[in-house]
């Protein structure tokens, strides 16, 4: 049995109240596994969770121990005027261009500024995809892909990536169907 | 116009010292507007100055007193961080009004004041420029360390905090230092020279950076490049440094815009 990296039970997290839960799941290394619910149900706030972002209300997270996380937020900062390259970008998550699009390759000692907006949103997807990681959380990553975007994260995420595990936080239902490897139903509270 | 002033070692330290000074503060500048809080260098000169003014007052080193004032006004910008700019504005309006109050009622504050807000570097003594180029020496390898960390809170913060590093400690230690180097700025050549040296490099260098690291060269180098030109226009016309180096600075940020918007 693969090794599990970390096992959500009973799972209620939220803000200054709770918004999400509860939840039972583990995952385990060289599984994607598809949160998939309706708006509102808070599935980022179970993402924050398993990290520590959000208040847990009840139940626990436990996880096999010095595992590196990686989390793609949905709302990004603000790039525009900041003289920032693609190169850059990739460095702070320590995240590698090997296997970029060719469509970002050739663009990256641009400034973010002078990227389309699809473009800019899979090269932060990337530097989070791609970072150091035992689990990489990604957060509604398709959203303002375009069709080519979606396609290539699929295909790299079809992928072997047997030491890693992967939550996938998405509305993208052809998205969810077409990588996860199991998919989890979280209804609102 | 007297050019020979240009080379007369009365004025090699208070030149150097701002010249150092003039590299530096288009850094942290730069690390400020990354962080939208660039008003809060304005804050910070203006408490530096009412506080070099109340240490003269109270016999007190000047330069100690800037330094302690704006490093109160960063732990009072660290615990008011949800206020942001209110904090800011807050901060200048009560520094503004303890430090005109001083020039007014207190005839020892009265040069000193003219001096912090004409920005009258030529009384810097060599007391400053040993203080400026040892904050410098350690404040380079400090900001070159915090670099990453402070790129990663702003723009992947929730990477940054899944990792398990807090971004906290960093973001208060750049305060202390923005405070520190801009108190010393402020009291070595005026409020205003301190702010525009602070603000216009990084606005030029984010336009026209083609890179994060190209942009912090760029800054540094339009900070010293324009701080040593409104030095010699200041001195060859006698006029005041800081209104010289402020509208020189603007007008170095006016020009290539103009020219840019004309393409």
């Amino acid at each position: 049995m693969e090794e599990v990296l970390l096992r959500a039970t009973g799972l209620v997290a939220g803000y200054d109240l709770p918004v999400a839960g509860p939840l039972d799941f583990d995952l385990r290394r060289g599984e994607i596994l598809g949160l998939a619910g309706p708006n509102g149900a808070g599935k980022s706030t179970l993402l924050k969770a398993l990290w520590g972002g959000v208040t847990v209300f009840g139940g626990q997270v436990e996880k096999a121990t010095g595992l590196a996380i990686s989390h793609q937020a949905q709302g990004f900062a603000d790039l525009r005027g900041v003289p920032l390259t693609g190169r850059e970008l990739l460095a702070l998550t320590g995240a590698s261009p090997a296997g970029l699009p060719p469509w970002l390759l050739d663009r990256l000692d641009w400034r973010l500024d002078r990227l389309s907006g699809g473009q800019l949103q899979f090269l932060r997807l990337w530097a989070c995809l791609t970072a150091q990681a035992d689990i990489v959380l990604l957060d509604e990553p398709s959203n303002n892909l375009d069709r080519a975007g979606v396609d290539y994260l699929a295909d790299w995420l079809a992928r072997s990536h047997a030491d890693q595990g992967f939550i996938i936080v998405s509305h993208d239902l052809a998205l969810i169907d077409r990588v996860c490897t199991r998919v989890i139903q979280v209804g609102a509270m | 116009m007297n050019l020979d002033l240009l080379v007369d070692p009365l004025f090699r330290v208070p030149f150097l010292t701002g010249l150092l000074l003039a590299g530096l503060l288009p850094l942290i500048g730069m690390y400020l507007r990354l962080r939208g809080e660039w008003l809060a260098a304005l804050a910070f000169a203006q408490m530096a100055s009412a506080g070099a003014l109340l240490a003269m007052v109270l016999g007190w080193p000047m330069l100690a007193g800037g330094a302690i004032a704006a490093l109160l006004a960063s732990l009072a910008k660290g615990l008011a961080a949800a206020a942001g700019a209110n904090a800011y504005a807050l901060m200048m309006l009560l520094a503004w009004g303890a430090g005109v109050l001083l020039v007014a009622n207190h005839p020892l504050a009265e040069q000193a004041g003219h001096a912090l807000f004409d920005g009258q570097l030529y009384f810097t003594g060599e007391g400053h420029l040993l203080a400026v180029a040892l904050i410098c020496a350690g404040v380079l390898p400090v900001l070159a360390r915090l670099n990453r960390s402070l790129l990663l809170a702003r723009f992947f913060p929730e990477f940054h905090q899944a990792r398990g590093l807090d971004a906290g400690p960093g973001l208060m230690l750049f305060d202390l230092l923005a405070g520190v180097v801009i108190a010393l700025a402020t009291v070595s050549i005026g409020v205003m020279a301190a702010f525009a040296l602070v603000f216009v490099p990084p606005l030029v260098a984010y336009r026209f950076g083609r890179s994060w690291r190209a942009g912090l060269g760029l800054a540094a180098a339009i900070g010293t490049a324009g701080y040593t030109a409104a030095f010699a226009i200041s001195l060859a016309f006698d006029q005041p440094f800081g209104p010289v180096c402020a509208v020189f600075l603007v007008v170095i940020f006016l020009v290539p815009g103009v020219k840019s918007d004309r393409l």
